[in-house]
């Protein structure tokens, strides 16, 4: 397993806000990484300086390129879907992809027409004249068609209907996603990803707060729905969130013993929304 | 290279409106006006009574014409043809204001630029395209239909002579549609040079204007063009404040329409080669004399550092 993205000390300063502040992260090659964090904790910033659209101090490797410098190499590897309405307005189907399979030398023309073919999409159509979901459609069938080692999604299916935003990560899972590609995705939509995620990261003010793989998480987070009689008792082993349903208390621990926990009631693997409101208290306090 | 035409062909197809249906359109409307004179003139000399074709005294001015007449009539048929060009350059200088203005802007403001950012492409060679788009590839679409009309007008011009007796092809023969030709398609690597400070200007505004490029490029000459008048800056160089105006502020938003450079250098050609301005101001002799001139090759160099700029802020600029 190689090593796809290395950073350390990745500092931004915009003129009245850190929005990375010595960020440090590590992404391995066949992970699909969620990177979650509230609204200006720099998500963006982030996914920015790994595609070189801007600049930053500390160290920065992305598949053994410097982002800053060598961007016109580095973007032959990495693909990116920056949210639905960036397409431009007066691009027709057939334009894009005559376009992309001119200029990129990974680009799989067939796999992209295969790709159209099942949607509604048609040669002659201009983005202006597609809703937000058939951009989407087109945008992915574009990239999808890329052999491309690390594809970066920011906000991809916002605003889209439901329907969408299934198929949008179910075309990515099934006809996409390998052990040599890697995916970063940030989204509000949490739910929606938390299946698919092999790994999470947690950014808040411009520090990655949490940074660990599934499994990791469900080891060391557990959620114990604990009767009133035993609340004092759980609460007494500083629990990071506690919430009321029912009569009942549901108090989430990190890195709690497992036995112990369960005398309390019954134990489950937090929801990466739980546990990203848990970490994210009093942000916007 | 391939990366290059499909950089260049991407904005054709985004601009088809100003590259090619704008100067279709204009020359459309140029032969139908003139067509309409035609008509009005031949519809007024019926009511009137004059039918000058038919007495044969036009016939009879032709059969005495000399040799020199002769040429005469052909530059004047050369001119028929020009002037043609003439509408269709003034609209193509708007068309290329306006598109090096927009052509690092537009894509910034709609957030498109994201996704182009997004393809192994260098900031360099986009820009460069840009610059190849507004300078070689709209004005050779222009050039060649400006010739499409110029030869329609000339064929319609024969064809409403010829009914009113006179040879067509005595008088086609006269004219230099070929030379016309070159002479129009040899200017463009000229245009292309003369117009490199203001094209880069107007694409570094572009590139770097958070919002309203169009108010940044054209304040910022004017005003600067405001102070040095009320200050007489240009006294400290011995120089008249009209050389501000024209060799600064003039040649960065103006020398993007074709054939500005035409008066300088037709003056410049006069000096050294003495006698009248030859009618035929396309003379590529007369056109490539603005080589010899400092302020085409100062203004080649001004240009290139602002392109090298504009590529800066293409790359660097960070507001999506």
């Amino acid at each position: 397993m190689s090593t796809v993205i290395t950073a350390s000390g990745l500092t931004k300063q915009y003129k009245t806000s850190m929005a990375l502040d010595h960020a440090s992260f590590q992404v391995e090659s066949g992970r699909i990484v969620g990177l979650i964090g509230p609204n200006g904790a720099g998500k963006t910033t982030a996914l920015k300086a790994i595609l070189g659209l801007t600049d930053f101090t500390g160290d920065l490797n992305v598949l053994g390129f410097d982002p800053r410098k060598q961007r016109d190499k580095l973007m032959e590897h990495v693909c990116f879907i920056a949210d639905v309405a960036v397409l431009p307005r007066w691009l027709r189907v057939r334009e894009a992809v005559d376009f992309v399979a001119n200029v990129h030398p990974r680009f799989n023309r067939a796999k992209c027409e295969a790709f159209l073919a099942r949607t509604k999409l048609q040669p002659n159509q201009r983005v202006r004249q597609m809703s937000k979901g058939m951009i989407v459609q087109l945008h992915l069938a574009l990239v999808m068609a890329i052999d491309a080692r690390l594809l970066i999604l920011d906000e991809p299916t916002l605003g889209l209907d439901i329907l969408y935003r299934k198929q949008f990560y179910q075309n990515l899972l099934e006809d996409y996603f390998d052990e040599n590609k890697t995916i970063i995705v940030t989204t509000h939509q949490v739910e929606e990803v938390e299946h698919i995620l092999t790994d999470l990261m947690f950014i808040r003010d411009g520090k990655i707060v949490l940074d660990a793989d599934m499994d990791a998480i469900g080891e060391r987070f557990i959620e114990v729905m604990v009767n009133a009689d035993k609340a004092d008792a759980a609460r007494a082993l500083k629990p990071i969130d506690e919430r009321q349903v029912f009569g009942k208390s549901i108090f989430l621990f990190d890195g709690a013993s497992r036995a112990q926990l369960e005398t309390f009631g019954e134990i489950r693997r937090p929801s990466v929304s739980d546990l990203f409101v848990a970490t994210m208290k009093g942000t916007y306090a | 290279m391939k990366t290059f035409y499909w950089l260049v062909k991407r904005e054709f197809w985004e601009h088809k409106g100003g590259f090619l249906w704008a100067p279709v359109i204009t020359g459309g409307i140029f032969l139908l006006l003139n067509i309409m004179t035609i008509i009005t003139a031949e519809v007024l000399g019926a009511q009137h009574g004059i039918n000058f074709g038919a007495s044969g005294n036009l016939r009879h001015v032709i059969d005495n014409m000399d040799a020199g007449d002769m040429s005469h009539v052909g530059m004047a048929l050369d001119l028929a043809m020009y002037s043609a060009m003439g509408l269709i350059v003034t609209v193509l200088g708007f068309v290329i204001f306006f598109y090096c203005l927009g052509s690092l802007y537009d894509d910034r403001r709609d957030r498109s630029i994201l996704f182009w950012k997004s393809l192994p492409i260098s900031d360099t060679g986009t820009v460069l395209a840009k610059l190849a788009s507004a300078t070689l590839l709209a004005p050779m679409i222009a050039v060649v239909v400006g010739i499409v009309v110029g030869m329609l007008q000339l064929i319609i011009l024969a064809i409403v002579l010829s009914f009113h007796g006179i040879n067509v092809w005595q008088l086609l023969v006269l004219a230099h549609p070929f030379r016309v030709m070159a002479n129009l398609v040899g200017y463009i690597p000229i245009y292309l040079l003369w117009a490199l400070p203001s094209a880069g200007w107007l694409m570094l505004c572009s590139a770097w204007a958070r919002g309203k490029p169009f108010l940044w490029a054209i304040a910022l000459p004017i005003a600067s063009g405001l102070l040095v008048t009320w200050f007489d800056v240009m006294g400290l160089f011995h120089l008249p404040t009209g050389w501000f105006w024209s060799n600064i502020v003039g040649r960065g938003l103006l020398s993007v329409f074709p054939g500005t450079n035409i008066a300088l250098s037709a003056s410049h050609f006069m000096e050294n080669h003495g006698g009248e301005p030859s009618l035929d101001i396309m003379n590529l002799s007369q056109t490539y004399s603005t080589l010899a001139l400092p302020q085409m090759w100062i203004g080649i160099i001004v240009g290139v550092a602002l392109i090298a700029a504009a590529i800066w802020f293409r790359r660097w600029r960070d507001d999506s």
